[in-house]
């Protein structure tokens, strides 16, 4: 089991980590492999991932470009077929939990239908869901308020920034009752001072609502600041080089990332990375 | 006054180039005629004179911009709009067939897309079809359809508007195919995720996706429909139509009649295509465009 192994090699990072680890597990993958035929031959996306979510846990997925963090995220969400191996999502396989709408999903780019107002866009997964008028109407003020948008619901996406866009597709994940919120870069494309904002009220949000995060960036100091544990990863073929349990309490001020053990940690994922040669080339 | 300057004046430079070009070629191409009719009458007019009998003649080779004006202005003003010689009158009876083919045409067109995005076996099997349709003239149909139909005791607008149905459901075939494929990956992926089915898909993605190619094909489709009604007002025979008042002008050498016939339909296209684009500015305000 590499993720006791990892859990265990993590050393002195580790101490002390597993208070909000001991819930139960929404997210196991065993040897699980994907490979994609292309033209230019086979591609290892994913290789023998080990890995267990638990319930509550936010855990971030980092490393470079082709590293397969994303392919294992749209795994999850049964977007993408493991070749081989297995994997479960809250006891399920993924396309049991996808239809049982056990996730919500938010995408790298916002992805809100543009000639829907906000407010229709977070009623969207509840319209199809079959939420009664009632019901998505009181969503959408809870949800809303939740990321702070109360008051934008009649305008449509394009009058919106960026990362009230981004707010705008979390809450639309956030709508229905899932417990884990898959994200895939979500504040990738935004500026670095809207994203530590959007970073703090991520984990609000997260403290909030206790849903399981599985997120996806290729940000050290972002993995670092959000995460209860870090996934690094390298590419070709994708796999797993170092799992990192977070010794930050839950509680994270922004200038926790000034703080020692925040650099070391940090260092660590660094260190991950090197070792799974992700600064070559 | 900038609206003017880079609006109306590069228009009207065209416009005046244009009729320049038009009276010059007026002279030269009804002179001959108008030389033979000096000759007979032994009249030797000087140059003045002469060019301005080519821009009066009674049936010209070429009419001069101000004598259709005036018989487009008189055929569509001064005459009772119940009057078959009325433009008015005219131009409703090609506008109905039009109008009719063109609904037609939107409806096939949308349900043909439909099925080719929806069925991979239409999608191999009727686009090739629809794509020689169009190579077909329709100038050789349109008789044809008039005569078959009318064998099987089917007379009026229907005959004309299917002709126009025939030309315009092509353009709206081809554009809603492209528009009900138009959705991002990401949004047929959040789709995906919410575990929705292939209707919820269609109504809540793919049709409002495809709304803005839908009005694109749309009006060259209403263009494409008044050609189709006009042609198909010419071989039946049509007692009435902006294409009658062609095939009656062709007849009879009444070619400012002709050309005031035609200058009816360019109106009525302009006023066709341009509503098209209003209702479809509408939608799409309604939809969250940006203004």
């Amino acid at each position: 089991m590499s993720v006791s192994a990892a859990a265990a090699s993590a050393g002195n990072v580790a101490r002390g980590a597993a208070s909000v680890s001991s819930g139960a597990t929404v997210v196991s993958a065993r040897q699980l492999s994907l490979t994609f035929e292309t033209n230019d031959g086979p591609v290892n996306a994913l290789a023998d991932i080990d890995l267990d979510v638990r319930k509550g846990e936010f855990v971030s997925f980092i490393g470079p470009s082709g590293c397969g963090k994303t392919t294992f995220l749209r795994v999850i969400a049964d977007l993408e077929k493991p070749t081989s191996g297995t994997i479960s999502v809250n006891g399920m396989t993924p396309e049991q939990a996808r239809q049982k709408r056990a996730y919500g999903y938010v995408f790298q780019a916002a992805g809100l239908f543009p000639w829907r107002t906000i407010e229709r866009n977070v009623t969207l997964p509840l319209e199809i869901m079959g939420y009664s008028s009632a019901e998505q109407a009181e969503r959408v003020r809870r949800t809303l308020e939740l990321v702070n948008l109360t008051g934008f619901e009649k305008k449509f996406p394009w009058q919106l920034s960026g990362g009230m866009q981004q707010r705008a597709s979390i809450a639309r994940a956030l709508a229905f009752d899932a417990d884990l919120l898959l994200m895939d870069e979500p504040f990738g494309a935004l500026d670095e001072i809207v994203r530590d904002h959007l970073n703090s009220q991520l984990l609000e949000l997260w403290a909030r609502t206790n849903k399981t995060i599985c997120f996806v960036t290729h940000s050290i100091p972002e993995a670092v600041y959000l995460s209860t544990k870090i996934v690094v990863m390298s590419p070709r073929p994708g796999r797993v080089t170092d799992m990192i349990e977070s010794t930050l309490p839950k509680d994270r001020p922004l200038e926790i990332r000034e703080t020692p053990e925040f650099l070391e940690i940090a260092h660590r994922v660094r260190e991950g990375l090197r070792a799974g040669h992700s600064y070559e080339d | 006054m900038t609206a003017l300057r880079d609006r109306i004046i590069p228009v009207a430079v065209v416009v005046a180039a244009i009729l320049a070009v038009w009276y010059i070629a007026a002279i030269f191409m009804n002179a001959p005629y108008q030389r033979e009719l000096n000759d007979r009458a032994h009249e030797t007019p000087d140059l003045r004179a002469f060019i301005g009998q080519t821009w009066a003649q009674n049936k010209p080779t070429l009419p001069a911009p101000h004598q259709i004006a005036e018989n487009f202005f008189k055929n569509t003003f001064q005459v009772k709009i119940t009057s078959r010689r009325s433009l008015v009158y005219n131009s409703w009876v090609t506008l109905s067939s039009t109008l009719l083919g063109f609904a037609f045409g939107t409806v096939l067109g949308i349900l043909i897309a439909v099925g080719i995005v929806h069925v991979p076996v239409l999608d191999r099997s009727l686009m090739p079809w629809i794509i020689a349709s169009q190579t077909i003239p329709i100038l050789a149909i349109a008789p044809m359809v008039i005569v078959v139909l009318a064998a099987i005791g089917v007379t009026g607008l229907i005959p004309k508007a299917l002709i126009s149905t025939y030309l315009s459901f092509f353009p709206v075939a081809v554009g809603m195919v492209k528009g009900l494929r138009s959705p991002d990956i990401l949004h047929l992926d959040l789709m995906h995720t919410y575990n929705a089915g292939k209707a919820q898909t269609f109504w809540k993605l793919r049709v409002p996706a495809s709304v803005p190619f839908l009005f694109t094909s749309m009006k060259v489709a209403v263009a494409a429909s008044l050609v189709g009604a006009i042609v198909g007002e010419l071989p039946t025979g049509a007692v009435a139509g902006i294409g009658a008042k062609l095939l009656a002008g062709s007849y009879y050498s009444q070619t400012i009649d002709m050309w005031s016939a035609l200058v009816a339909g360019s109106v009525v296209a302009v006023l066709l295509v341009a509503a098209v684009g209003v209702v479809g500015r509408f939608v799409e305000l309604k939809m969250g465009a940006r203004p």
